[in-house]
């Protein structure tokens, strides 16, 4: 359909392209309804032809600015602090690391920096292995040690990785600095497409229970603020 | 037993949102819907009542359902809404008149110019605590008797009724034709220049100044106050508080105490300091407000500083110069650059609102070289922000003496990191936000919840408060000072633009 619509005039109505593709005219404007929400497709108000979108210009780019991702994430951030008593960021893939696009304190009013703008490992952070279980494009940079718990070996990781996907999240303990720990779930697009993280960090005991698993209240937080999120981002 | 949920409106001047709170004044769902702006004219700002109110029909609802929970589980409504916009509509039918107008409208600049010529107008201020400005209701409301052919004999008979947003929902919510209550509340009725500013009534002079028949203006109530339940939309729901938004969102920072002070960023910004059962008339061109009153008790009085064009400029900069695609983007294209270049813009779109009040002024881009990008513009977008902050904050230390050491925010545009840093760095103090940035509709929760019981007292909302996040200043003196005075000599150049038309 798309091929359809980049050739010639480069505008058609409904029936043409039902006509062109060989499809009944329900199911094409079924699929020209899905491509105009990921604006693929536009519609034109007047004349009401369907011609090719301006969101297909910036495939190659950016899927979503950094700071849409912060803005229409903001309540559900603040939510998700609130509800768990831990900071929360949210996470981004930037240059083959994690870049922090939003930070909101644990609220206990204790003195704390704000993180914005931070760079984390990929392999040593929740967020990092949220963002390598959804794409595989990621290249693996070399699985750096960083504490004596961090995953080093590439098939270890893709276990890890392949548990991420199966579950719909990620967690760390002390992987990344002695003494922390954190869990994260993915943040969707319309359409599917994971295009950050959202998560909590802490001291060990403020993330896991006693056996260094995450805390199961906490994994259930984390994963409804990302689905509350990957909501809003569709509206 | 089920869970109990507190309910908030926050109808604004874009869009209209309902959102429902839990006992610790966590989020529980939220739903949005923007309305149409209509700008038939230069200055002309118009909305559809009727518009909003379906907004409403369908936005309550659907709050219920994403949270999961039944109307019965919503023990209170708070009412908050975008102020001074003025609706007249017909009490036997229901229809308004014609569009809202809406607070940012300057077509009554002419008529506000004649009647500050009059010599009674020397008194208005003592009055009701505000200026004589195009951006209170009461002279839209005169334009609109005035200049709408019978209007007035309507008004005079008793079949119109006029009110802010808070009244025409109220109205509609409570059963509309068929019995709906006509009231407003004392936060929104101090926006008018209608309403004693120290009686807290509809003032006769006043009235008669602009001269508008009592007999369409709706009852004043407290803040807090069980008006009755809605029997439309979502029946059966106790409406116990409404408020304007502002003094909603001074209510959510709990900004319960003498001096304190929060900013509230969204389509304009508004500063606001409790000041307590102390009713400070300014001289630095701030306004005297109702802060708040709670049912029972008297008014907590506030004084604000108020900045028209804020939000509104960065959707200017997105839909009529296209150079952004989501108000987001701004911070985005304004970190392609490291400074502003040396342009400035000055934003008096409808005029300058505090400190300055001058109706005349219109906005202008200033500094232009051929070396200027679209980075930079973005960047003088955020900056005319923090520096009209800058001067209400100055006027507020001028008025009381005293500066605060640092400002409480709150807002959508809170979300804009470089926008917060650089007012941390103009007002050379830390920036701080709570961890609920819809304080607008958290106030209104709050004040609703405390009418019934659900939250005890004030105390027990202040420990809800915590800090989500700080900025700390990082720009040096000099640097500060230099840019100050380059903003201030921007702002005079606004000044005196706009002549009256010749007839």
């Amino acid at each position: 359909m798309l091929r359809l619509l980049a050739r010639g005039s480069g505008q058609y109505g409904l029936a043409e392209i039902a006509a062109s593709l060989g499809l009944p005219k329900g199911t094409a404007h079924g699929i020209l309804r899905t491509l105009q929400r990921v604006e693929f497709v536009e519609q034109d108000q007047e004349s009401g032809r369907y011609k090719l979108g301006a969101a297909l210009l910036h495939l190659g780019t950016s899927y979503l600015d950094a700071n849409e991702l912060r803005s229409r994430s903001l309540n559900w951030a603040d939510t998700l602090a609130a509800r768990s008593g831990q900071e929360v960021r949210i996470g981004v893939h930037h240059d083959g690391a994690v870049l922090v696009v939003h930070h909101v304190f644990r609220p206990d009013d204790t003195m704390q920096t704000l993180g914005v703008g931070a760079m984390l490992p990929l392999h040593a952070t929740a967020f990092g292995k949220v963002l390598l279980a959804y794409d595989a494009s990621l290249a693996r940079s070399p699985l750096t040690s960083l504490t004596r718990r961090t995953i080093v070996s590439p098939q270890a990781l893709e276990r890890v990785l392949a548990q991420v996907r199966a579950g719909g999240w990620a967690s760390e303990a002390e992987e990344y600095m002695p003494g922390e720990a954190g869990i994260a779930a993915p943040i969707r697009a319309f359409g599917g497409l994971v295009v950050g993280a959202i998560g909590v960090s802490g001291a060990v005991d403020r993330i896991c229970d006693s056996a260094s698993r995450p805390k199961p209240a906490l994994v259930s937080q984390v994963a409804s603020a990302a689905e509350a999120v990957s909501r809003a981002l569709s509206d | 037993m089920a869970q109990r949920y507190v309910m908030a409106i926050d109808q604004g001047t874009t869009s209209t949102r309902c959102i429902l709170f839990d006992h610790s004044a966590r989020l529980v769902s939220v739903v949005q819907r923007e309305h149409r702006q209509y700008h038939p004219r230069p200055g002309w700002v118009e909305q559809d009542a009727v518009e909003i109110w379906r907004n409403v029909d369908r936005i309550m609802p659907q709050t219920l359902r994403d949270g999961g929970v039944g109307a019965d589980q919503v023990v209170a409504l708070g009412i908050t809404n975008q102020r001074e916009t003025a609706v007249v509509w017909d009490r036997h039918t229901g229809v308004p008149v014609g569009r809202a107008i809406v607070w940012e409208d300057i077509r009554t600049e002419e008529l506000v110019g004649e009647l500050t010529a009059r010599p009674e107008s020397s008194g208005i201020r003592e009055r009701c605590g505000l200026p004589l400005a195009t951006y209170f209701s009461a002279p839209k409301l005169k334009w609109l008797l005035d200049n709408t052919p019978g209007l007035r004999e309507r008004a005079v008979r008793g079949d119109l009724l006029f009110g802010t947003i808070d009244t025409w929902l109220i109205w509609n919510l409570t059963g509309g034709v068929s019995g709906g209550l006509h009231v407003t509340d004392v936060t929104n009725a101090s926006r008018t220049m209608l309403m004693n500013i120290t009686t807290q009534a509809w003032d006769a002079e006043l009235l008669s100044f602009f001269d508008i028949p009592a007999p369409m203006l709706p009852e004043i109530r407290a803040s807090t106050e069980i008006h009755g339940k809605t029997t439309r939309v979502v029946p059966g729901v106790t409406i116990s508080a409404a408020l304007g938004d502002q003094h909603a969102a001074l209510f959510g920072q709990t900004c319960f105490a003498k001096g304190e002070t929060k900013c509230t960023y969204g389509t304009g910004s508004f500063l606001l300091m409790n000041t307590g059962d102390t009713l400070v008339k300014s001289e630095h061109g701030l306004l005297t407000t109702i802060g708040y009153q709670l049912g029972g008790e008297p008014a907590t009085y506030a004084l604000e500083g108020s900045i028209a064009v804020t939000g509104s400029l960065v959707q200017w900069f997105r839909d009529k110069l296209g150079l952004i695609q989501s108000a987001p983007e701004i911070e985005t294209l304004a970190r392609t650059v490291t400074d502003n270049g040396g342009c400035y813009i000055v934003p008096a779109f409808s005029g300058l609102f505090a400190p300055h009040w001058h109706a005349e002024a219109r906005g202008i881009i200033v500094g232009l070289t051929s070396y200027i990008s679209k980075g930079h513009l973005a960047r003088a977008v955020l900056e005319a922000t923090a520096w009209q902050t800058r001067e209400v904050v100055d006027a507020m230390a001028a008025e009381l003496g005293v500066s605060s050491k640092a400002l409480k925010v709150d807002g959508g545009m809170t979300a804009d990191h470089l926008l917060m840093q650089t007012i941390a760095d103009v007002l050379d103090v830390p920036v701080l936000r709570p961890m609920v940035a819809e304080t607008v509709s958290l106030g209104a929760a709050y004040a609703a919840g405390l009418a019934v019981g659900y939250w005890p007292d004030l105390e027990g909302l202040r420990r809800n408060w915590h800090l989500a996040a700080r900025w700390t200043p990082q720009w040096n003196d000099d640097d500060r000072q230099a840019e100050y005075a380059n903003w201030k000599r921007a702002v005079e150049l606004t000044f005196g633009w706009a002549k009256p038309r010749k007839r």
